[in-house]
């Protein structure tokens, strides 16, 4: 067997925390050095995974296949493909930085550092997971350590959030599980391996398919959110801290986005061509109503939550769509919009650090004190609002593109979307930035050099994605390729 | 020769990342920087020309992106219309950038301001080498970004952030429509490029929507009625800024993409005359609201916006090269015109023209250089604007429309008044206030000479006199026959006769009675003139009908989600809570209680039979004997 990579990359961080455990608490630095270690080990790891990725191959590359309990067929069953492998990266990516920007927790470090290197474990081995078990076991992993790390090291309604988020996506899982089982008594042989289960349950009838669907429907909707199951993310968001917040949009909302790519539309393929119409239109409400509720949030890291709902619903959309081009831009929508909203988070906290206060009015005239913060805010925010040039217009555009093939009218009304989304990121440039110099704000530093660090490389993804697109998508376009075709989708 | 059309844009984006990192530190080196940048496009724009002449065309650079079937490839198109307004775009750029070290001389981010105007220059050199829909759309968005950077340039004036603000939804909203027309396109034509536009002659109700929709995004960047509204306030930004994007370039980049997709439109007779329709209305509605304002630059926006809607017209009527040579001309003279005011503007620091009067007297270059951009823009010959303005005249009379020939002319009429109204309050007379004007720097003047000499001569390529050359140059296809090179001229009698008419009235209203007649005829005319005052009150319209409302919607929304959806998550939670509150006393006091209660039961039994257990052996005897007795006494009685 050759060198377990997959492993590697998925274990790394838990190693780290396992040693953490073993460092005594006063001695932060080590703490700290042994966390960015671990995770900037996984980053390099998932960079030597982009090389050595065959992107003209659609099958699962670098897998690795234990038995687990063979007794009811379970394995230890990793693997990447192209529709893995870029959020793989970003959840290295965004793991590291994130560490970097934890630099500024002052209580409980070890406690702290040791639940975000297990999250960080969790949230990796849930996209490279093939196993149903193993994947659910995983996905459930993330919950433990994102509800403490909300819980004691959130903001004043720090309890309340962390429960909400627990018990929500809890709720929400039981049905995945309930689907798994499912699967598992449906399958000839009975089994839990995705790849298998791939080959049999087309056979499987339409009214089981639909329950089954359903069942994942509410664990998956849950963590993308899907309207109406979004309002544990405002308040996560909110009282979690920056780092946290960071990886929460950045990475747990894929999950929910990948479980749809992994296990529900190419499992149950009739049932995903059934729900396709509702599942579109479910979109296009993410899309229009966040963007409305976001507009008018006067807590800046509400808004940005919010925006995160409407972003989401492009992945929808283009999911919804059941087209080569629409399922590439989902996907590549997953992916940016970790990188920019997982940014958009980083200069929340930046200014919060600084102000104490995250209310948009209290800002102002920003633009003088802090030009640098004022550059790549603006940078952020216009990949936001999909401008051309930046990654998000590529899968927006791509993403739209791919639903109007299928569903005009409600293509047609989720552009709305992007004027509003327009509107509210310009107003809140103008509260922050803009105008006259709040005298408050007076005193206040521009980024510090540990800041710049953790921006930079996500701005340099957003802008070599928005000029040459080609460079993320290449590694997706043959799995999304061969994905449409066994799902029976359209070219465009 | 080589193919250097693709380095055009690539110079002024190198200058534009230069001074983004070391702007700060070179200080006043940006500009040069910058000129240097946008310099050496203008030679490759030259060259390019020379090359297109030679007989050279399009080529493909790279693949950018796979959409469905398509794959997109990035290229330049070279042909006339190209190549004609990359030499425009460039040479008018580089003055107005010299222009701009003066101009900008005092101000903190003069760096910032050069690569703010850097990477204008990149993308509108961009957008007019884009050989299809998605590269022109990117670079679209692009130009209107640096819009709204250099609009809320002075972003500490909350007027300057909220006109930006105000620029870039606006356009938005049209190019959500030009997306939609995209799609559209790729849809039922397959396609994404220009090129194949031309196979597209079929009318179909499709079609003509996308056209419709290509429009939408048209009128939002050429400010054109109802999606005016944004330029009057884009004047907030600094004058060069006006200048080279709110009148020359950027905003012109509307009526290109109508000429660049000619063939869709001429091939969709119903979208194309709602151009020359929109055109008209928009022509007429900007130059009167002109002809009341009092503000320099507003006054020279709202002539953009007409001047804009004229060229739509000549479009829309069918007249190809008269609408592409009037945007020519009109980047020149307006070009100058804001130059001017923003060299008046410079030394006196006022932009009321009611405050001025008489500022010729000390600031002769720049007062001549604005005689010359005026009688330009309102067609007095030979200057340029006369014979673009001309070619398109004559093209509406020929193609039949007479309405819309009639709204040109009063336009013509309006415009000529509104220019020298503006050059009679702010040139001649009588200063009406404490003014100190003063010639400004060479560094200033001498852009305004040479873009006077442009603005005099540069409609002679244009004219008989040279057998109109400009209009066999950038013609489409083959034959010429659709569009006449016969010089009318009764139409140009007929609109120099108007043009001096409008200077006339002017004269007579401005100069002969000072300020009593306009105060009489305002009097008599109250109502009118207080709607065309307020700008027929649209801003006032859609603040009512369009952002209240959302910000209502908005709000309304947001407590729904706190309300009734958290609401109902939270709601849910808490009949939990109450359940399993019931259950708990259910718990407690039946369950347990049953189980308590058996036990207390049993423990009651116990309490009577404990009396029993007493422990002294004489009572267990005595029980022991009446339990005998008991005994007894029944099998005697059973027996």
């Amino acid at each position: 067997m050759s060198f377990p990579i997959m492993t590697c990359i998925v274990f790394l961080p838990l190693a780290g925390g396992l040693l953490i455990l073993f460092t005594p608490k006063k001695n932060v630095g080590l703490i700290k050095t042994i966390a960015t270690a671990a995770t900037g080990a996984a980053l390099i790891l998932s960079v030597v995974l982009l090389f050595n990725f065959d992107y003209a191959k659609s099958s699962i590359q670098f897998e690795e296949c234990l038995r687990w309990i063979p007794s009811i067929n379970i394995s230890y069953h990793l693997g990447v493909d192209g529709i893995s492998i870029g959020l793989v990266f970003l959840t290295t990516l965004l793991s590291f930085l994130a560490c970097i920007g934890s630099y500024d927790i002052d209580i409980r470090q070890k406690e702290y550092f040791f639940l975000y290197l297990l999250l960080s474990t969790g949230m990796l081995g849930t996209f490279v997971a093939l196993d149903l078990v193993l994947f659910y076991v995983l996905w459930e992993i993330v919950l433990v350590p994102m509800y403490f790390l909300i819980g004691i090291w959130g903001g004043p309604r720090k309890e309340y959030a962390a429960i909400k988020f627990f018990i929500y996506t809890l709720a929400g899982s039981i049905f995945m599980l309930l689907g798994i089982l499912a699967f598992y008594f449906t399958s000839t042989p009975h089994t839990f391996s995705i790849l298998e289960l791939g080959q049999t349950t087309g056979a499987l009838s339409l009214s089981m398919q639909i329950i089954i669907f359903i069942a994942f429907y509410l664990g998956f909707a849950v963590k993308v959110p899907v309207f109406p199951f979004h309002t544990w993310l405002p308040d996560a968001h909110v009282e979690a801290p920056t780092p946290i917040s960071v990886l929460l949009a950045g990475v747990l909302l894929k999950m929910g986005g990948y479980g749809f790519l992994r296990i529900s539309f190419p499992l149950l393929k009739d049932a995903a061509h059934y729900f396709a119409l509702p599942f579109a239109i479910l979109g296009v409400v993410n899309i229009v109503y966040g963007a409305i509720v976001a507009m008018a949030q006067t807590d800046f890291k509400k808004m940005v939550a919010y925006s995160s709902v409407s972003h989401m619903g492009f992945v929808m959309i283009g999911l919804a769509s059941m087209s080569v081009t629409g399922v590439n831009g989902a996907l590549l929508q997953m992916f940016n919009h970790g990188i920019i909203t997982g940014g958009m988070f980083f200069l929340v906290g930046v200014l919060y650090v600084r102000a104490h206060t995250r209310d948009l009015n209290k800002f102002g005239g920003l633009g003088v004190k802090m030009p640098v913060y004022a550059g790549l805010l603006i940078v952020f925010s216009l990949a936001s609002l999909g401008l051309p040039g930046l990654s998000g217009f590529i899968s927006e555009f791509m993403s739209l593109l791919g639903s109007y093939a299928e569903f005009q009218l409600t293509t047609i009304i989720s552009v709305l979307g992007i004027v509003i989304t327009a509107g509210y990121f310009l107003y809140m440039l103008q509260r922050v930035l803009l105008g006259p110099l709040n005298e408050k704000l007076a005193g206040f530093s521009d980024m510090s050099k540990r800041e710049i660090f953790v921006l930079l490389p996500l701005m340099i993804i957003v802008i070599l994605i928005g000029v040459y697109p080609l460079a993320a998508l290449k590694y997706q376009m043959a799995t999304i390729e061969a994905f449409i075709q066994k799902i029976g989708g359209g070219v465009f | 020769m080589v193919n250097l059309a693709h380095l055009i844009p690539v110079f002024p984006f190198l200058a534009f990342v230069i001074n983004i990192l070391i702007g700060r530190r070179v200080r006043r080196y940006s500009a040069l920087i910058s000129i240097l940048g946008s310099t050496i496009s203008l030679c490759l724009s030259i060259y390019t020309l020379v090359w297109f002449l030679k007989g050279s065309g399009s080529y493909t650079l790279f693949k950018w992106l796979i959409l469905g079937g398509i794959s997109l490839n990035i290229g330049v198109i070279i042909d006339p219309l190209t190549c004609m307004m990359l030499v425009v775009v460039s040479t008018i750029g580089t003055l107005i950038q010299i222009y701009s070290i003066g101009y900008m001389k005092d101000d903190v981010r003069f760096s910032r301001f050069f690569a703010y105007m850097s990477l204008f220059m990149s993308s509108m050199l961009g957008l007019l080498l884009a050989d299809n829909f998605i590269t022109l759309y990117i670079f679209w968005e692009g130009v209107g970004l640096c819009s709204y950077l250099l609009i809320s340039f002075w972003f500490e004036k909350l007027s300057a952030a909220r006109a930006g603000m105000k620029a870039f939804i606006t356009t938005r909203i049209g190019d959500t429509g030009l997306l939609v027309g995209i799609f559209i396109l790729i849809f039922s034509a397959h396609t994404v490029y220009f090129s194949d536009l031309a196979n597209l002659s079929a009318a179909s109700p499709l079609l003509t929507a996308a056209a419709l929709l290509l429009f939408c995004g048209a009128a939002g960047k050429s400010a054109q009625f109802p999606l005016h509204v944004w330029l009057p306030d884009a004047m907030e930004g600094p004058t060069p800024v006006s200048a080279l994007i709110h009148a020359a370039t950027m905003v012109a980049a509307g009526v290109y993409l109508v000429a660049r997709c000619f063939v869709l439109f001429s091939a969709q007779a119903p979208a194309l005359i709602w151009v020359a329709y929109i055109g008209g209305i928009t022509a007429i509605f900007a130059a009167s609201i002109a002809t009341v304002n009092n503000d320099i630059k507003r006054i020279l926006a709202y002539s953009t916006i007409s001047q804009l809607g004229f060229m739509m017209i000549g479009l829309g009527v069918g007249g190809y090269s008269a609408g592409t040579f009037h945007l020519m001309t009109h980047a020149f003279f307006k070009a100058l015109l804001f130059l001017c005011a923003g060299s008046v503007i410079h030394s006196i620091h006022t932009q009321d023209i009611r405050d001025m009067g008489g500022v010729f007297r000390k600031m002769k270059i720049t007062g001549l250089a604005f005689v010359i951009a005026s009688l330009a823009i309102s067609g007095i010959p030979p200057f340029s604007g006369f014979w673009s303005k001309d070619e398109i005249l004559s093209e509406i009379l020929r193609k039949g429309h007479p309405f819309l020939f009639a709204i040109a002319m009063v336009t013509s009429l309006l415009t000529a008044f509104y220019m020298f109204r503006l050059i009679f309050l702010v040139l001649f007379g009588k200063p009406r206030t404490e003014i100190h004007p003063h010639e400004s720097p060479k560094v200033m003047t001498v852009p305004l000479g040479i873009l006077s000499v442009f603005a005099i001569f540069v409609g002679f390529v244009g004219s008989p006199f040279m057998n109109h050359a400009f209009q066999k140059f950038i013609y489409l296809g083959q034959s010429h026959e659709s569009e006449s090179m016969k010089p009318d001229y009764l139409v140009m009698a007929l609109s120099t006769l108007l043009a001096s008419l409008g200077i006339g009235i002017a004269y007579l209203l401005y100069v002969m009675n000072k300020s009593i007649l306009p105060q009489r005829i305002r009097r008599h005319f109250t109502l009118l003139y207080t709607i065309v005052y307020n700008k027929y009150y649209i801003d006032e319209i859609y603040d009512f009908l369009f952002i209240k409302p959302s910000i209502r919607l908005s709000r309304l929304a947001s407590r729904f989600d706190l309300g009734v959806i958290d609401g109902a998550v939270n709601g849910v939670a808490w009949i939990f809570v109450i359940l399993s509150r019931i259950s708990s006393w259910i718990d407690r006091n039946i369950v347990d209680g049953t189980v308590n209660m058996i036990a207390k039961i049993v423990g009651l039994f116990s309490l009577i039979l404990r009396r029993t257990q007493t422990g002294y052996i004489q009572t267990y005897l005595l029980i022991a004997f009446f339990g005998l007795a008991v005994i007894i006494f029944i099998k005697l009685i059973g027996g």
